[in-house]
């Protein structure tokens, strides 16, 4: 282990002789077959749903031995994935919640971003340390008493219900507070002097020069929006209020039949492609705001 | 009137993140913990018998959960050092080749944006046995000479294989990716300095890649630690919501069945869990940071 380790980083060590050059060939092929191994490993259950939704549920069952290929591709499971099971309705749904949620969101880590970055007022240390320290809170614990609070509301089976706890996220606020800071203050003084009101040196000059940081945190929200699934399954028993995730575990729990494994992989494969096409477009906003923020979803 | 407003307009712009943390963070904080000592709480009429550690004691004593306490500490002890280890390599891996590297990266960073409930659904297709069909997996165990298994609604040890496997495929796109960002961030003239004085790799790798980005490497077993104690959707992606009958539940599967569902409604139970797991999280990650502080080196 401890070997194969060093010469991953050893390529910075090189020499000019023949032997060196073929050594280096092998190296370099061996760490091309490595890396293809475990892209293969991460792409297969993705051409496996692909596959699977592409063959006839009867073609499906025949195969003891299932294939690799499709002889005879059909479009049939999607048609049943969205006429047996509302899957149009758990689509709006997700997407009501995931737009409403990280819009509302925006609003709220904005101001608050903008109060602790630029505001000055008596205590905002204090409250901020508070803030920092809440992002230590793990939420399996609140989430206890968000439920009884949501269902004590009778908000069970509600966007409302649904949305409300995820409206605000410290750890969001703190990275654009980071952000604010950036911008230089003279333009904030040259604002006031001018007797522009912070609202609109808000509107005007903070958020177009930190709107890629806006973008970022929008799109990360969007996907664990996207993604959520025990708090819409604690809150929602009611079908026309299901989320993707829940919409899927029901599927798998009690639609198409247990057995109907091709439709099944259809509405994984239409619940997957819009989190992989935002992915692809935005790759490396998506990245590099994982990677500085250091996140995990 | 003005000059009042602009005193306290900080806190109007502060004040829904105010309230909302105030009502559905800091407010639970208190409760779950005011639950977890009221003993015989009723949900409906919202009254107790008393106060005392009775819901602890029933819940350390209750074999769902010292199943669940088992099979989380299993997950977190087999997948935390497997993953970061093996994201490790494909990060050397990848940042010791130049073309192709923007696809690999990618291609691995594919799962972190997927729904883990869909795929999951995949991965159980993979290593289901059914009537009809043996399963992907269990062609590939035969055509090796093995014989086949049903992960899914099998023996112990085959659930916890798949169940690890697919926990370990859903982390690994966040630990490459910090990871390759560490070591593109280790200044490259160490590696000229090591190179004029003839070092070997070995020596390389462990007496200036692995300290330049231990930080980083530190930074992933606590954060993988804590995502591992909380593992749950995997679970249910895998082997249904019932997680108790498949005897695959977990220490926050634990706490949610306490509150909703066929074996729900006691939240005083939930509490208790919910409060047992934080202590243990909170006392692993200390203990992480104690080495941390002993050990990284900038």
């Amino acid at each position: 282990m401890a070997t194969e380790q060093a010469t991953f980083s050893g390529t910075a060590v090189s020499d000019f002789s023949d032997s060196a050059k073929k050594r280096r060939i092998v190296r370099q092929a061996f760490l091309y077959l490595f890396l293809v191994f475990w892209a293969l490993a991460v792409l297969f259950p993705f051409y496996w749903m692909l596959l699977t939704s592409l063959k006839s549920q009867s073609a499906y069952n025949s195969e003891v031995q299932p294939k690799f290929y499709v002889d005879e591709p059909t479009f049939d499971n999607y048609k049943e994935a969205f006429s047996a099971v509302p899957l149009a309705r758990y689509f709006a749904n997700t997407l009501i919640f995931t737009l409403v949620t990280t819009g509302l969101m925006m609003v709220v880590i904005i101001l608050a971003a903008f109060a602790f970055a630029r505001l000055s007022f008596r205590g905002r240390n204090l409250l901020f340390t508070l803030f920092l320290s809440l992002m230590m809170i793990p939420n399996e614990l609140v989430i206890i008493t968000n439920y009884v609070t949501i269902t004590n509301l009778n908000l069970r089976n509600s966007f409302t219900g649904l949305i409300l706890p995820s409206i605000t996220s410290v750890f969001y606020i703190y990275l654009l507070k980071e952000n604010f800071e950036q911008i230089p203050e003279e333009l904030y003084k040259a604002a006031k002097v001018d007797g522009t009101s912070d609202f609109k040196y808000l509107r005007r000059v903070m958020i177009p020069i930190a709107r890629p940081t806006l973008v970022t945190i929008a799109i990360l929200k969007v996907i664990e929006c996207w993604n959520l699934y025990v708090w819409p399954r604690l809150i929602t028993d009611d079908k026309s209020y299901y989320l993707v995730s829940n919409g899927i575990q029901e599927i798998r729990e009690h639609g198409f039949g247990r057995d109907n494994i091709p439709a099944m992989m259809a509405a994984v494969v239409a619940i997957s492609v819009p989190l992989v096409i935002l992915f692809l477009i935005f790759r490396n906003k998506i990245m590099a705001g994982v990677s500085r923020g250091g996140i995990k979803a | 009137m003005k000059r009042y407003f602009e005193r306290y307009k900080a806190w109007l712009y502060l004040l829904p993140a105010i309230l909302f943390l105030g009502a559905f963070m800091v407010y639970p904080l208190i409760d779950v913990i005011i639950y977890s000592f009221e003993e015989g709480y009723n949900f409906v009429t919202q009254t107790s018998r008393g106060t005392g550690f009775y819901n602890y004691g029933y819940v350390l004593r209750d074999p769902y959960f010292v199943q669940a306490l088992k099979n989380t500490f299993l997950i977190v002890i087999i997948t935390v050092p497997l993953s970061t280890g093996f994201a490790l390599l494909i990060s050397l891996a990848l940042t010791a080749i130049k073309p192709l590297r923007n696809l690999f990266q990618t291609v691995y960073f594919l799962p972190y944006v997927t729904n883990t409930l869909a795929v999951g659904l995949v991965f159980m297709v993979l290593f289901k046995k059914t009537e009809y069909s043996e399963g992907m997996v269990n062609l590939l165990i035969k055509a090796f000479g093995g014989s086949g298994v049903d992960f899914i609604d099998g023996p112990y040890w085959a659930k916890l294989f798949v169940m690890c496997l697919y926990t370990i495929w859903v982390v690994l796109p966040f630990k490459i990716l910090i990871l390759t960002s560490a070591l593109a961030s280790v200044n490259p003239i160490y590696y000229k300095a090591a190179r004029v004085d003839g070092t070997r790799p070995s020596r390389i790798f462990f007496r200036i890649t692995l300290p330049m980005i231990s930080p980083m490497v530190f930074y992933l077993v606590i954060t993988g630690f804590i995502g591992a104690f909380k593992a749950y959707s995997d679970e249910v992606a895998l082997f249904g919501t019932d997680l108790n009958a498949a005897g695959m539940n977990t220490m926050v599967g634990y706490v949610y069945d306490m509150l909703y569902g066929a074996s729900g409604g006691y939240p005083s139970y939930a509490s208790a869990a919910a409060l047992i797991l934080f202590l243990i999280v909170l006392t692993i990650t200390c203990i992480n940071l104690m080495v941390s502080r002993r050990n990284v080196h900038y």
